[in-house]
């Protein structure tokens, strides 16, 4: 019996250890540098836990699962990531809600960052330009803001990780009135609510 | 002679202000009232019968405040036989409108001078909106002699300025108390057509202002005046910022204001996004749009309680709440399963049940003013387009199928059968009416900047809605003929008005 827990234990260790290693290579990645694909099936990082391992094995653990202290982005505040994002915003063509390719190449990017960091929930904005209506931009915003959410979870990204709220077009990032600005504005936003 | 005795609405009456009705005696009327008391009369019967039908009916019962209204003749009479409301209706040239003149009231006592001043302007104005007077420009009135009382009102100088009908007023303010007499005069026979005594507070003149505004309105045209009903819309006029977690950015709280934008108080003060605030039909509650929580949803402020009410009760998104014509109802968008659509509850949160069924966005509802039909936006055709749907969810059909894009669909009331709209008509919007009988679709603004989320007036008469015209976002109203446009907001950006009962 003894043997049994201790060789569970062991072999438990060792998923774990592997599985921090993997993590640490994609890691080493640059995290928002080109759209690639997913490396790993998430729920393999960030769900699958072991119902109730022992506690005594992770103490145990030669490396901690995440190198807090090393990481530069993980060790600033909410503020401090929100102003100086990690994730990139998703544009829109006008009056449109869906990803372009463009767009998945973003999410996916993000979607990355978010198995970077299995704790963070973000909560996903939905913006319009001023050129469609308040009312109607309140909705169309929802379906930016939830075309983003359909997708990162399609990669993987648990559901209850990811808010999404429409502010139509009552934020605009750019308060001009040309293309540039417009254009600027029709956005998916990130933004970082816990980490 | 009943049509004079309309009293503020319950939901008109400040508690500070009580309205006496007028007594011929206490106003002295003039020995040239004697002989015309029986004819004028007579008109004014005639009048009772027979201007009924346009405008509609404000539901005027239950002055709480005010004295039970005397019947006519009666009350103290002591010199002579005229009656307590002698009701003429004033009548201009033919093919014009009637041409008042409202110089400035009388103040009895020093003290009462402002007031009177303001009651004057203001009634000017007010008599102005409806369009029914022309009102002679009050820099004009220099020529005529200043009438102390109300024999000395010089009529023939009156008549050479080409007045038809002339107001005098008198203000005596005692404390915080004022006493205001009206009266307004036919300039050619010299007959008083309305007179009326008011008391209440000073807090307020304007108000004194704007409920003769409605009584003249209502005696001289049956019609029913806007001058004392209100305006919520959302404004980002107290610069205050949201500290979030990624940008500064601008709130915007829930304000009322009279029609005419003075008064502006603060409803919501919770430094977030609040939006679209809408009348309970008895406009004593607010139903808004709020993302205190972070998300949007539907808040009830209960203005006069002081209380907030969340129907929806948090947990979904809600946004663009808009009260049924009998104020039991709430129609409104959410999100809550999956994508935008149209729901519709009892005013308290309870037997939410879903109206539309697409996966396209379904939003932006106003109700029909029987209640039995709503007025919405889909984008289930590409763009945003009105349809029209049955309360009951059936019957479905497009309204608008030559505009590029339309949204904020707003229902008049009766007797107009018509649906405003804003439409995209080149970079911007303008809005335009369609009338429900003939399909025919008529524009009311014309590129001036853009022009967005019309509103009617209670009497359908007139249309709030927000243009960039005069620089930032501004509210506006304008007839629904698309004449008379008048600037209503001037501080910070202003947006989605809502028009009271």
């Amino acid at each position: 019996m003894k043997n049994e827990t201790r060789g569970f234990m062991t072999t438990a260790g060792v998923v774990l250890v592997l599985l921090s290693v993997v993590a640490g290579c994609a890691r080493r990645q640059a995290p928002v540098a080109s759209p690639t694909p997913p490396l790993l099936a998430p729920p393999a990082v960030t769900g699958a836990a072991p119902p109730a391992p022992p506690s005594r094995v992770e103490e145990s653990l030669p490396v901690p699962p995440e190198p807090i202290a090393a990481d530069a982005i993980s060790s600033r505040s909410l503020d401090e990531l929100n102003r100086d994002s990690p994730f990139r915003p998703v544009f829109y063509a006008l009056d449109g809600a869906d990803l372009d390719e463009a767009g998945r190449a973003v999410v996916t990017a993000n979607a990355a960052l978010l198995r970077k960091y299995p704790t963070w929930v973000v909560t996903v904005e939905g913006h319009c330009d001023e050129r469609g209506t308040a009312e109607y931009n309140l909705a169309l915003g929802e379906r930016r803001a939830v075309a983003v959410k359909t997708y990162l979870v399609s990669l993987g990204i648990a559901p209850d990780r990811v808010r999404t709220v429409s502010y139509g077009k009552e934020f605009p990032f750019d308060p001009g009135h040309d293309e540039g600005a417009w254009s600027m504005n029709r956005r998916a936003h990130f933004v970082i609510t816990s980490k | 002679m009943t049509m004079t005795n309309s009293q503020l609405p319950v939901r008109q009456l400040p508690k500070w202000i009580a309205l006496t009705r007028s007594v011929g005696t206490s106003l002295g009327v003039g020995n040239w009232a004697l002989g015309v008391a029986l004819a004028a009369a007579l008109v004014a019967g005639a009048v009772a019968g027979g201007l009924q039908a346009s405008g509609r009916q404000a539901p005027e019962q239950q002055p709480p405040a005010a004295p039970a209204p005397q019947p006519a003749g009666g009350g103290p009479q002591p010199s002579g036989q005229q009656p307590s409301e002698v009701a003429v209706v004033i009548s201009g040239d033919p093919g014009t409108p009637p041409r008042y003149a409202v110089p400035d009231f009388i103040a009895v006592n020093p003290e009462a001078a402002e007031a009177a001043k303001t009651m004057s302007q203001v009634l000017w104005d007010d008599l102005s909106f409806e369009r029914e007077f022309y009102l002679i420009p009050r820099d004009t009135y220099a020529t005529v002699p200043v009438a102390r009382t109300a024999d000395q009102i010089p009529f023939a100088a009156w008549r050479e300025l080409g007045a038809d009908a002339v107001a005098f007023g008198t203000v005596q303010r005692t404390g915080n108390n004022v006493r205001v007499e009206v009266r307004l005069f036919n300039v050619r026979t010299q007959q008083t057509a309305f007179s009326k005594e008011y008391t209440g507070t000073q807090a307020n003149p304007r108000l004194y202002a704007h409920t003769i505004s409605d009584e003249v309105h209502q005696q001289q045209r049956a019609l029913r005046g806007v001058a004392r009903t209100k305006l919520a819309f959302s404004s980002d006029r107290n610069r205050e910022r949201m500290v979030g977690t990624v940008q500064d950015r601008d709130v915007k709280e829930v304000y009322i204001s009279d029609y005419d934008g003075a008064n502006p108080r603060r409803i919501t003060t919770n430094r977030q996004l609040n939006l679209t605030p809408v009348w309970s039909p008895d406009a004593r509650a607010i139903a808004y749009t709020s993302y205190r929580r972070g998300y949007p949803d539907l808040f009830v402020a209960l203005i006069y309680d002081g209380v907030q009410q969340e129907p929806t009760k948090g947990g979904t998104q809600n946004w663009l709440p808009m009260y049924s014509p009998d104020g039991t109802r709430i129609v409104f968008t959410s999100s809550r399963d999956g994508n935008p659509e149209l729901y519709i509850m009892n005013r308290d949160g309870s037997g939410v049940r879903r109206l539309t069924n697409h996966p396209a966005i379904d939003t932006t509802p106003t109700w029909s003013p029987t209640g039995t039909q709503i007025a919405f936006t889909s984008d289930r055709a590409g763009q945003p387009q009105i349809y029209i749907v049955g309360a009951d969810g059936l019957n479905l059909r497009r309204l608008t199928t030559s505009e590029s894009y339309a949204d904020r669909p707003t229902w008049s009331p009766a007797p107009f059968n018509e649906i405003a709209f804003a439409a995209r008509t080149g970079p911007g919007y303008d809005v335009k009416i369609y009338d429900l009988a003939t399909g025919v679709t008529r524009q009311v603004t014309f590129g001036e900047g853009t022009n967005e989320s019309p509103s009617y007036s209670p009497n359908g008469r007139h249309i709030a809605f927000t243009s960039t015209r005069a620089g930032r976002v501004q509210i506006f109203t304008i007839g629904r003929d698309g004449r008379g446009v008048k600037q209503i907001t001037r501080d910070g950006n202003n947006y989605t008005p809502a028009w009271s009962n």
